[in-house]
């Protein structure tokens, strides 16, 4: 067996069993950490497809920056297991049957016909000083830049939106500005006055 | 050098590329921890001199020898787990805390060609190293299952997500002028210009035409770390000591090699990324190691000065200083560079 394939397959066991553990473990936070350690596996199971620049761009934008929030979130959260899984048996057959039905879109989509060795053979080894990052970003913003700017529109919208939900100005609260703390200046707070020394 | 490793190297076989990798990670990490014993003495004198204190003096010539002194008084102390904490999660906290922080040592160049691993996208790779460091304190906070860790946890998450934003930002401006993600191409990059041909190199390094990042990634940087003015996350004085409350000898021996080499990295990136690395500030002088390592030195001084001389950020402060005033700048400086490179001004052709 060659290393690559050796490494491989130690990624994908790991990251298949974390993936198995993040919807059986009982403990949320412990979920979330399985979550992080599935997608630190696929980032380095995309490293072995020579997809270097997507492979650390997951690590540093899921498991840097989203999964903090989520753990951030899901430890705050006082979560009452036992009711979560009330419903569990009422649910378990409209859940079976969307994920058979997931299944076998994904078997049809993704099996042998269209990604088999014959039907999609490995690409040519790119050559010394190939750059995956400079050409993702040659693609990104020459051929496909409309569809690219489009997406970014498309987020920036829905950051607003989501910011603009949550935004909530009271009037008449004794809220702390920092912004106005940190602007002070002596000249506002202190006043020298001089005066003539009291004599007797 | 490979002609005398080539007995060795057939000793060992086919397993010698391993084994060889394996030296030099010993050959980085071995003075770095070196490095960290010594730079909480240098840490404690300095502060003790700020303060008009003498500092450590006891323990061998000078105090010499008191970062050994204190590092066998935390490998013979026992480890306590708290019997309501989450076991695992409790040990893998510390764990996690120094492994990125030793992790992202594989890329740092320290000299022309002496670098463990000169990946293509190093600068990247370091990022999202760098952002994974905030997993030990989450999980020691959580893990310990006690009020002053769980504080300090959350604010650990959420500073460390604030400053990589605007550090992301800085490290843009940077990759957009030096056109490459590659640590040892950056500093090459910084080593020509008007500037360098006059041979007064340290003018054409990054610093000067990315002023306000350099600023910017320092503070970010001190942020990152979690060191005083920003050490919210331990914050004595208000969460005691944060992630840290629970934990004894080794474990808690563990974060502070990290934030230690966290500072390290940190500082030796800065002189990497804005100060020329390991290039010579004049053009009469000889490039070399040891102007990186004088570099480093330097700004770990600025980091000691800092904690002597500015009193705690408040939380809200942290957050309105990262949100309000460092993202906006680096934005738009990334705007700035970017239109400067494009316009005849440039100087980057």
């Amino acid at each position: 067996m060659e290393f690559k394939t050796f490494v491989f397959y130690f990624l994908a066991v790991i990251m298949v069993v974390a993936a198995l553990r993040v919807i059986t473990v009982r403990n949320p936070v412990h979920a979330a950490l399985f979550l992080v350690l599935t997608f630190f596996n696929a980032g380095g199971i995309w490293l072995l497809l020579q997809a270097e620049f997507l492979a650390i761009t997951l690590v540093m934008v899921y498991v840097g920056a989203v999964m903090v929030l989520f753990l951030f979130v899901v430890m705050m959260l006082d979560i009452n297991l036992d009711r979560i899984r009330e419903g569990f048996w009422s649910y378990l057959p409209v859940g079976a049957l969307v994920g058979v039905l997931m299944l076998i879109e994904m078997v049809m989509v993704l099996g042998g016909r269209y990604f088999g060795l014959d039907a999609m053979p490995a690409p040519p080894a790119a050559q010394a000083g190939f750059s995956n990052t400079r050409e993702l970003g040659r693609v990104l913003y020459t051929d496909y830049v409309y569809p690219f700017e489009l997406a970014s529109l498309v987020l920036l919208v829905a950051m607003v939106a989501a910011v603009a939900l949550t935004l909530r100005k009271r009037r008449g609260v004794k809220y702390i500005d920092p912004a106005e703390q940190v602007a002070v200046r002596r000249e506002g707070r202190v006043e020298l006055v001089k005066m003539a020394a009291e004599k007797e | 050098m490979q002609a005398m490793l080539q007995p060795v190297a057939d000793l060992f076989g086919p397993s010698w590329p391993a084994v060889w990798t394996l030296i030099k990670i010993v050959a980085i990490v071995a003075p770095l921890m070196g490095a960290v014993a010594y730079l909480t003495l240098a840490e404690r004198k300095v502060i003790g001199y700020m303060q008009v204190r003498i500092g450590p003096n006891r323990v061998g010539p000078m105090g010499l020898l008191q970062p050994i002194a204190d590092g066998v008084k935390l490998l013979l102390k026992e480890i306590i787990v708290p019997s309501g904490s989450n076991k695992g999660l409790f040990i893998l906290g510390p764990i996690l805390a120094i492994a990125p922080a030793l992790a992202a040592w594989s890329v740092v160049p320290f000299s022309e060609g002496l670098v463990l691993a000169n990946v293509n996208a190093g600068l990247l790779l370091l990022l999202a190293i760098t952002s994974m460091e905030v997993y030990g304190v989450i999980i020691a906070g959580w893990a310990s299952n006690s009020k002053y860790p769980f504080l300090g946890s959350m604010r650990a998450a959420a500073q460390m997500v604030s400053y990589e934003v605007s550090m992301g930002f800085a490290l843009i401006c940077v990759l957009l002028i030096s056109a490459s993600l590659n640590l040892t191409d950056i500093v090459h990059s910084q080593g020509q210009g008007r500037f360098h041909e006059m041979g007064l190199s340290f003018l054409s390094w990054n610093w000067l035409p990315l002023l306000p990042m350099f600023v910017v990634y320092l503070i970010s940087g001190i942020a990152e770390t979690n060191r005083a003015p920003f050490d919210v996350v331990e914050g004595e004085a208000e969460v005691v000591a944060g992630h840290m409350v629970e934990y004894s000898g080794m474990t808690f021996a563990l974060f502070f090699l990290a934030e230690y080499a966290n500072m390290i990295l940190v500082s030796i990136l800065t002189s990497v990324l804005f100060l020329g690395g390991w290039l010579s500030p004049f053009g009469f002088l000889p490039d070399g190691f040891h102007w990186l390592a004088l570099k480093t030195a330097l700004i770990l001084f600025v980091f000691l000065w800092a904690r002597a001389t500015f009193p705690r950020f408040r939380y809200d402060q942290i957050m309105r200083l990262g949100w309000k005033v460092f993202i906006p700048v680096t934005l738009i400086w990334v705007f700035v560079v970017a239109v400067w490179m494009m316009s005849p001004l440039s100087i980057w052709k």
